[in-house]
């Protein structure tokens, strides 16, 4: 069993569909922590020693975002500035994160289409999750392709409910270590690992 | 209402307006402001008052039988509770040490050992509206000089019954009984009852005074309050007063212990702030008529005849009342500096000695002669009583007490702070304690002296007196700080601490603590720009619980709190501006008025002021007209 440590940020919860619904599917199980960033620190003061425990007593962490502006809402960034300390995280020292997995989940306005060198934004989304790449690799880390969910201002319900599913197939079968990580790191969304063709979409 | 009646209060009323605020500017305070309108409108100077001068004292008398009701509507039981010790011991203390002594000099006058004793008695009362009234005007109530002489005041007042009691045993001259027949025609249902009896109906009186103020009074008030109609609930108010009183006065009690203990029953009510507002001009207004008519009631003829005399007793009585007082405050272990303010402020004979001195003359206890010399004494060392304490305060204070400056070594080098606190009150001493965790220098200003021994123990820099004093600021640095702090707690003496500040140390930054909405336009029309609401942040923080706790996200909460209190503020500089700076008198009624306009503005405002930044409606709106429909993520 491994352990999964969810970094959740998002400033209008009440105004998103995407990610509260991906929120109702993540499963409620002990391996499974939640860290509500915008909840936790609505004063932007993050508990950097609090934040770090949470970091090692997991195997694989989460970014779980939207997009705004081909990056985090503002706190990610702050937990990033003050969690991932030097001579903790990175540096000489810094092995506290080594040889942990990393990925983000991620949705954008945009559709998968957009998110090519010819297509609307001139570029793929793995330059645009560079700087998380980076940042893993920095401390260490192993980074694994995102779970993305692209063109959400044209997704109606069921479609967002159809992601949920996947992301907690997903998750439980991350928990389970049952994924191989050279598959892994074959797709570029992690979304396509996952076969949700039996589950029940209710 | 006949035609005099008008005159006379055109002649009160006048009189009042002109001298209590040129009292007050020149420092005197309010009751000697009063005191001397009394004395000029009385008929030894301008004669506009003659001899109703006596019977409106005993009618403005009511005026302390209010003041008494709403020291015991703040007065919770539980508080009236911790004091007994200082109620019972300073008190009674006082009361018994205090008639021994002046007795014992009575005695050495000749008087009879009853008439020694009587005279006692009614000396040993001093007067709970001078005093309170006086140190309240100070802002000392608070401080251990006056919680002691509240004590004992509080005591002097119950100790009136036993002494009423007591009297008709002292009668010793025959003659004098036939006076009294008259006066007790008033019907009193404990006249001629057996002792027992009386006994059972005061017991039961003041069982029925607390029964009828925990049961009846409350839901009476709710009935009342929801008529809606404010004078109908002023009437109420009165009538609980006046009830009580003339229940008192029918069982031979004081009205104003009647009323104290009604207060106390209400200070848990609910109506207790509606009932404090409204009986508080009827107090301030009688107690003033009062004052008034005490200097219209001294008799400077037989003050210059019997001049020596009265002097001579004027003198021994302050004499004996400071010494016990001191005594007894050492005793008790009040500090040097707030001892001195205690026993300074208690030299006078209390209201009360009218009373007692014209029952004595009916009881045919004291002669007229007597009763007359002393009424003019008690009236004299009442008059003296804020020069007394002026006195103290400018001679005595400043060689015993707490100093002005702090005490340096003289090789310590006079370190300049940046910042200077005014007041380290519960306002106050948040911004201190902050400052020193951060190590940011700062001096401090206070007024109660106990406080500033305290603070100086802790290693603070503490200057204590009048921050609106320039001497005091200079001494303190002001010169050379950068910030200075106005965290008092009396509104008037922000203004006026403002006022030396602007003229003195116009270089200081300003940052003024403002009790609510109200007291900031004041601010705001004395050019301040840095003014703090006590209650604002903190009310919005538990505005953030309960969002929070009702389901909404906290940063959305905390997000629309600091909106609110933004928009708040550009609001309140907005309706300062449209308010006319010259009307400070605002009615209750505008106040309301304008609290309705408040919130309407607040929900049209904040509503329209909806979050645009995050909201994916518009950008999904226009996604699904793109035919493209890749837009921007």
């Amino acid at each position: 069993m491994k352990k999964i440590l969810i970094i959740f940020a998002h400033p209008v919860l009440e105004k998103s569909r995407v990610h509260k619904t991906l929120l109702k599917y993540i499963p409620q199980v002990d391996e499974i922590t939640v860290n509500d960033l915008y909840e936790n620190y609505p004063d932007f003061d993050i508990d950097v020693k609090r934040e770090q425990q949470l970091l090692l007593a997991h195997d694989i962490i989460i970014w779980q975002h939207p997009l705004y502006w081909y990056s985090a809402p503002a706190l990610l960034k702050q937990w990033q500035d003050l969690v991932l300390q030097h001579g903790w995280a990175y540096g000489k020292t810094g092995v506290a994160l080594s040889g942990k997995k990393i990925f983000n989940v991620i949705s954008s306005g945009g559709g998968t289409g957009a998110y090519q060198h010819e297509g609307y934004q001139h570029c793929t989304i793995n330059d645009v999750l560079r700087p998380y790449e980076r940042t893993a690799e920095l401390c260490r880390m192993t980074y694994w392709p995102p779970f993305w969910v692209a063109g959400t201002h044209k997704m109606d319900l069921p479609q967002i409910k159809e992601y949920g599913e996947r992301y907690k197939q997903l998750l439980l079968r991350l928990r389970e270590d049952k994924i191989n990580e050279d598959t892994m790191m074959q797709v570029s969304r992690l979304n396509d690992l996952v076969d949700i063709s039996q589950s029940n979409l209710a | 209402m006949d035609h005099s009646f008008f005159t006379t209060a055109l002649v009160f009323l006048a009189a009042a307006v002109l001298f209590v605020p040129l009292a007050k500017k020149s420092g005197l305070g309010s009751v000697l402001g009063y005191l001397i309108a009394g004395v000029i409108i009385g008929p030894y100077a301008l004669g506009f008052v003659g001899q109703e001068g006596q019977d409106i004292m005993h009618f403005a008398e009511f005026g302390v039988v209010m003041m008494l009701f709403l020291i015991g509507l703040e007065l919770e039981p539980e508080l009236l509770w911790k004091l007994r010790k200082s109620i019972l011991g300073l008190g009674g203390l006082q009361v018994i040490l205090t008639t021994l002594v002046i007795a014992g000099i009575a005695l050495l006058f000749h008087f009879a050992w009853q008439q020694a004793l009587a005279l006692g008695m009614i000396l040993s009362l001093s007067s709970t509206a001078i005093v309170l009234q006086t140190l309240s005007e100070k802002g000392l109530m608070k401080t251990a000089a006056g919680q002691s002489a509240f004590s004992v005041l509080l005591f002097q007042d119950i100790a009136v019954i036993p002494m009423l009691g007591l009297f008709p045993l002292l009668a010793t001259l025959q003659a004098g009984q036939s006076g009294a027949a008259d006066t007790h025609a008033v019907t009193n249902w404990v006249e001629g009852q057996p002792a027992w009896l009386h006994t059972v109906i005061v017991l039961g009186s003041i069982a029925a005074v607390i029964a009828v103020g925990r049961v009846a009074v409350r839901p009476l008030l709710r009935i009342v309050a929801k008529t809606k109609m404010r004078e109908i609930f002023t009437a109420s108010a009165l009538l609980i007063i006046v009830g009580i009183a003339v229940l008192m006065t029918q069982i031979g009690l004081s009205p104003a212990l009647g009323a104290f203990l009604a207060g106390v029953v209400l200070a848990n009510s609910e109506y207790k702030h509606e009932l404090e507002s409204d009986i508080e001009p009827f107090k301030g207004l009688l107690l003033g008529v009062f004052f008034m008519a005490v200097g219209a009631s001294i008799d400077f003829n037989l003050v210059s005849q019997q001049f020596r005399e009265i002097l001579l007793w004027v003198c021994i009585l302050i004499a004996v009342k400071v010494i016990v007082l001191l005594l007894l405050g050492k005793f008790f272990k009040v500090s040097t500096e707030q001892n001195f303010i205690f026993s300074f402020s208690l030299t006078q004979v209390g209201e009360f000695a009218f009373v007692l001195f014209s029952f004595s003359l009916q009881q045919g206890i004291l002669s007229a002669q007597t009763t007359s010399i002393m009424t003019a004494v008690v009236a004299i060392s009442m008059a003296l009583t804020p020069l007394i304490i002026l006195l103290n305060e400018k001679l005595i204070l400043p060689r015993v007490g707490t100093d002005e400056l702090e005490e340096r070594q003289a090789d310590e080098i006079d370190e300049k702070n940046p910042v200077i606190i005014a007041g380290f009150g519960h306002f106050g001493s948040v911004i201190g304690r902050f400052l020193r965790a951060n190590k940011i220098p700062a001096t401090y200003l206070d007024l109660d002296s106990d406080r500033v021994d305290a603070l100086r123990n802790l290693g603070f820099k503490v200057f204590y007196g009048d921050a609106s004093r320039d001497d005091l600021l200079r001494a303190a640095g002001a010169q050379q700080a950068k910030i200075i702090i106005i965290a008092i707690n009396s509104p008037e003496k922000r203004l006026e601490m403002i006022e030396t500040v602007k003229k003195h140390f116009p270089h200081l930054h300003m940052l003024v603590r403002a009790s609510d909405r109200y007291d900031a336009y004041d601010l705001m029309n004395a050019g301040m720009l840095h003014i703090y609401r006590e209650t604002l942040d903190t009310s919005l923080r538990v505005g953030v619980d309960v969002m929070t706790l009702m389901g909404y996200r906290k940063y959305t909460a905390k997000r629309l709190a600091k909106n609110f209190l933004k928009y708040d503020e550009a609001n309140l500089k907005r309706l300062s501006a449209i308010r006319n700076p010259e009307d400070y008198v605002v009615e209750a009624r505008k106040h309301i008025e304008e609290i309705e306009a408040t919130i309407q503005s607040d929900r049209q405002n904040l509503l329209n002021e909806a979050d645009i930044s995050w909201d994916p409606d518009t950008l999904r709106e226009e996604a699904r007209t793109l035919q493209n429909g890749d837009a921007a993520s």
